[in-house]
């Protein structure tokens, strides 16, 4: 109804973190695309709404060389605007590309991508794969995680009740390494994931697999790594039999449910499917990359 | 565009003008129902069931009287009683329930207070006490023996014999022809296939929408979107037990209907709430309302057994068609019936469809009713006999199409129809032959409406200077108003941008049915026409006057009186220097049509979907299509186009993914745009509509309504499409990503061809 909901906009972490430790029914929010729809659909109001988009540090995006640090308000129209980022990470990026519409894009966040704990967000595989640590900001200070350490299930986190989600900090990816995303929806755009698949490759100077990641979306309560399907391709050349593990172990590792938007059959089915061919892409795209550190 | 038959050479009509009414709608100056706000208005939210089946106990509303800001609560008891066998029963108890409730979404109350958060409130703290009873939620459950019974009252209408229970059978409708056994007796190949589908929302983007203003003299004014505005005040009178006269609808400009906004919800709520406070009550619904309580399109379980010759004749067809119209008496079934086997000659038949009432939201009319679920049987079964038997779908269907004469399933004969034409257009189109690529298929169906005619009337109003307005009272949901400018026109040679046309409200025009059926081109166009050609001898005798001369020798030629006697020449008048002088003639110029249009031409239309299958995921996309729709003549051939478009779009999303999902106690589980899947923008390919032109002989330009046919053939495209990408039959709506992928996993199994 949002009628007698407060509006704060804190314009440093400290206050931030302040205003949520006294204020127990705040929500904050960085894009709110996902805040207000579950409000006009009769989740209780919070008292205040705290916007994190005024915060400098949440918005911003830097590189030093080794690693990039995206402040996680960041829209993600900026995320993909940034040619460090694309060339760096292109999946993550393209999973960013898939939030909404054009017109989301100009609000959403990895931050509150991650945050708003969907078991279909777009952005946590990717953020998975790329080892993304989220910098997590509380009344006790700043504490760093493994992204896929956030989200504990359906739209619960590992977040305390002050704390929020400050920045994301991901290395420079290795020489011949790359990542891709794929999702399955039924339309082509403005819809939820049935299935989400992001892998992440590293090749030797042999064309080998030297090192790989590989994350499912909307197949299990949180984002879930496929360490068999990862395990199959290391040494081998992303094909043939290699891949075909790749499907059948990714299939395996999915814990999905049957509702609205899919079956569990078709989702496992699905995910094994989606998980070879982002293996595909991103050890192609990983091909071209002999020359880059 | 293939035109068929010479016709006469028009000015304006098959002309592209600007139409007068796009300027105001893509700068977003055009005022939908949502949009009008009138002084000292408070706001109406209805108190709707979370039940799919319940009785009402009691309905307390004293704690929501109180609260701030309120103004007025209604329930049932604040309209008269209605019995079954009122005319208009459903429809009433369906706007306000009184002692049951009959699907998750059901109104039962009404509240209006100051501002809608106070009204939203208020509408939570109305208590209301059910005894629940076990819902009903599919046709199977519906007709199970031990059914619980929906409606104490509903005997099965058109039983034979005569039912002697109650059931949640509404009525039956049969049809034959010929001899059915003798029939499949000569047929060389026979085939008997079973479908379902679910119910589909209209999806139309504008919430409904009023603001009633009651006055003390007890007269209301109703401002709201629909596509009949009579019908919004016979239907909102007939609720409040008042006379017409008592209420005035004002159109609002609307935005998508598609059948759906042909009855009401909201209106006399409105009014009653108004009534009871005194000021003017604004009513919008959300879109979860939208989806949970208005619209959709019936669910169904259709049998059809087909018998053919091997040479490709049709010989015999046995169709057993059951329609869900939701809670309440409907008419899926019967429409099924009549189109079916409409578009073949099919000697011998038979054809049986029962409509049955199940605990969801009554069904409303959607674009060609019933018909895209018969055709998604037929044009499938037509396409696997033309595969058994090696004829070319396209062949197979132009052997048996019906053609002029060819008796209707009703028995009626064809007058001249052009579905040969549309069929010969498919196949000369480059389209029908182009390669396809790896797991591409590719689909043809057609598709028939019959169209109709109905009550219209038209008001022409000549102004001063020698423009014109045009009055009708056929709200313009696709287009229409510049059919109508393009047929004034024409009739009266004044430039098709100096003509106004305007949709009338209830007090302003004669009584106009409403826009359906495809019917405000065709039967408000002859109206308009009507008008015009009175007011042509009103010219004409005007001229005469001014010229000194005998009306019969002054004729209209091209926008101007010209005197044809044989005295000296006279310099001829135009319509600007005629309307100047009308003072001193007889006064001002108008005219009126009014006229109940029969001979609505039937429509055809024939599509050609080329779709490419993802055979690991199910996935579809449509990359090519192109439907040829006979229009009988096109009087603006782009929102001819635009209706096969729409047509199309809404036949593909239905195809694909469309579907209301409920659980396991009737609450509806997908009511948003989100997971009511309609397509977006990019899901679809441009497609290419190819206009034919066969014209009606019943319409001054051979006009045939444009509006709904396009969504017939969609389905059956689709799936014959994927059958030719993948070898799967899928005869279960939708065919989204998870069937298809079942399909294609167990091909050879039971979806085998």
């Amino acid at each position: 109804m949002l009628s007698a909901m407060k509006y704060a906009s804190p314009t440093t972490v400290a206050e931030a973190v302040d205003l949520l430790g006294y204020e127990p029914d705040a929500r904050v929010y960085a894009g709110a695309t996902d805040l207000i729809p579950q409000i006009r659909a009769g989740r209780p109001e919070p008292t205040v709404m705290v916007d994190l988009k005024r915060i400098e540090r949440l918005c911003a995006i830097s590189g030093n060389g080794s690693n990039y640090t995206v402040g996680a308000a960041t829209p993600t129209a900026d995320i993909c605007a940034h040619a460090g980022l694309t060339a760096a990470f292109p999946g993550l990026v393209e999973a960013s590309g898939l939030i909404g519409s054009d017109q989301i894009q100009s609000r959403s966040s990895w931050g509150g991508n991650l945050a708003n704990a969907s078991p279909a967000a777009d952005t946590p595989p990717s953020l998975v794969v790329n080892d993304a640590r989220a910098v997590i900001a509380g009344p006790d200070g700043e504490r760093t995680v493994a992204s896929a350490d956030v989200a504990t299930g359906p739209g619960t986190t590992s977040l305390g009740p002050a704390e929020i989600i400050v920045e994301f900090v991901l290395d420079e990816p290795p020489a011949r390494t790359a990542d891709a995303y794929l999702r399955l929806i039924p339309r082509t755009e403005m819809d939820i994931a049935v299935v989400g698949a992001a892998a992440r490759v590293t090749l030797d100077g042999d064309g080998r697999v030297a090192a790989a990641a590989i994350a499912l979306g909307a197949v299990a309560p949180t984002v879930v790594r496929a360490p068999h399907a990862e395990a199959a391709l290391i040494g081998n050349e992303p094909a043939g039999d290699a891949l075909a593990a790749v499907e059948a172990a990714a299939a395996a590792a999915t814990d999905p449910i049957d509702d609205k938007r899919g079956t569990v059959a078709y989702r496992r089915q699905v995910a094994g499917v989606l998980a070879r061919r982002a293996v595909s892409i991103a050890a192609e795209r990983a091909r071209g990359r002999g020359g880059q550190s | 565009m293939t035109v068929t038959e010479p016709k006469p050479s028009y000015k304006y009509v098959g002309t592209r003008p600007v139409r007068h009414d796009g300027l105001e709608k893509v700068t977003g100056r055009a005022r939908f129902a949502a949009d009008l706000n009138m002084s000292g208005q408070i706001h109406g939210i209805v108190v709707r069931s979370p039940h799919a089946h319940a009785r009402i106990v009691s309905i307390d509303t004293s704690e929501a009287e109180a609260m701030p800001g309120v103004k007025a609560v209604i329930t049932g008891d604040d309209f008269p009683a209605v019995e079954p066998g009122h005319r208009q029963y459903d429809m009433c108890i369906n706007v306000i329930a009184r002692d049951k409730v009959f699907y998750e979404g059901h109104a039962l109350a009404a509240v209006a207070a100051s501002t809608r958060d106070q009204a939203q409130a208020a509408a939570a703290a109305v208590k209301v006490t059910y005894e629940v009873l076990p819902a009903v939620l599919t046709i199977e459950a519906a007709m199970a023996p031990d059914a619980p019974v929906l409606h104490a009252h509903m005997m099965t209408a058109g039983a034979d014999p005569p039912a002697e229970q109650p059931s949640n059978i509404s009525n039956v409708t049969r049809f034959s022809s010929g001899e059915l056994d003798s029939g499949f007796a000569q047929a060389d190949l026979v085939i008997e296939r079973e479908f379902t589908t679910q119910p589909v929302h209209q999806g139309y983007i504008e919430p409904h929408a009023c603001v009633a203003d009651t006055g003390q003299d007890g007269h209301t004014t109703i401002w709201c979107s629909s596509q009949g505005h009579f019908s919004v005040r016979s239907s909102t009178a007939t609720l409040l037990g008042w006379e017409n006269t008592r209420i005035r609808v004002i159109p609002a400009e609307i935005g998508g209907g598609f059948g759906g906004k042909t009855t009401i919800y909201l209106e006399p709520l409105a009014v009653a709430l108004s009534a009871k406070a005194g000021r003017p009550v604004k009513m919008v619904m959300t879109r979860d309302e939208v989806f949970r309580a208005t619209g959709p399109a019936p669910g169904t379980k259709l049998r059809i057994k087909l018998g053919a010759k091997s040479d490709g004749s049709l010989v015999a067809g046995d169709a057993y068609l059951i329609y869900t119209n939701g809670a309440y008496t409907g008419s899926g079934g019967l429409l099924g019936a009549m189109t079916v086997f409409e578009s073949y000659k099919i000697p011998n038949f038979e054809i049986e469809a029962l409509d049955v009432v199940i605990n969801t939201a009554r069904s409303a009319a959607y674009r060609a009713p019933a018909a895209p679920l018969t055709a998604f049987a037929m044009e499938t079964m037509l396409d696997e006999i033309a595969t058994d038997l090696g004829i070319d779908p396209i062949d197979l269907r132009i052997q048996n199409a019906v053609t002029e004469g060819d008796p209707s399933t009703m028995g009626f004969p064809f007058a001249r129809i052009g579905f040969v034409e549309c069929l010969e257009a498919v196949r000369d189109h480059p389209n029908y032959k182009a390669p396809l690529g790896p797991n591409q298929g590719r689909g043809v169906a057609a598709g028939y409406w019959f169209n109709i005619g109905e009550s219209s009337s038209a008001t022409v109003n000549l102004n001063e200077d020698g423009t014109a307005t045009v009055v009708t009272g056929s709200p313009d949901i696709g287009g229409s108003r510049a059919s109508m400018a393009l047929m004034a026109a024409e009739e009266l040679g004044i430039d098709v941008h100096d003509i106004r046309p305007v949709v009338g409200d209830t007090e302003a025009v004669g009584f106009t049915d409403t826009t359906e059926g495809s019917r405000a081109t065709f039967a408000t166009g002859m109206a308009v026409v009507e008008a015009c050609r009175r007011m042509v001898v009103e010219l004409r005798g005007r001229a005469a006057k001014m010229m000194g001369v005998d009306i019969d020798d002054v004729d209209w030629v091209d926008g101007q009186a010209v005197y044809t006697g044989s005295d000296d020449e006279k310099a001829p008048l135009s319509v600007a220097e005629i309307t100047a002088k009308a003072k001193r003639t007889g006064g001002p110029l108008t005219a009126t049509g009014s006229l109940e249009a029969h001979g609505a031409g039937p429509g055809f239309a024939v599509h050609v979907c080329d779709l490419e299958v993802d055979p690991e995921t199910g996935v579809v996309r449509v990359v090519r299509y192109t439907a040829s729709q006979d229009a009988g003549t096109a009087i603006h051939p782009s929102y001819v186009e635009g209706q096969i478009h729409g047509g199309v779009a809404q036949g593909i999303g239905w195809a694909l993914n469309e579907e209301y999902i409920y659980d396991s106690d009737g609450v509806m589980e997908n009511p948003s745009f989100l997971d009511y899947r309609v397509p977006v923008a990019s899901d679809l390919p441009m497609i290419d509509a190819i206009i034919v032109e066969v014209p009606n002989p019943a319409h001054p330009y051979g006009v045939r309504g444009v509006g709904e046919t396009g969504i017939v053939p969609p389905i059956p495209a689709v799936a014959n499409a994927i059958h030719s990408a993948t070898g799967c039959r899928i005869r279960d709506l939708p065919m989204s990503p998870v069937r298809v992928l079942g399909a294609i996993t167990s091909n050879g199994g039971s979806n085998g061809a």
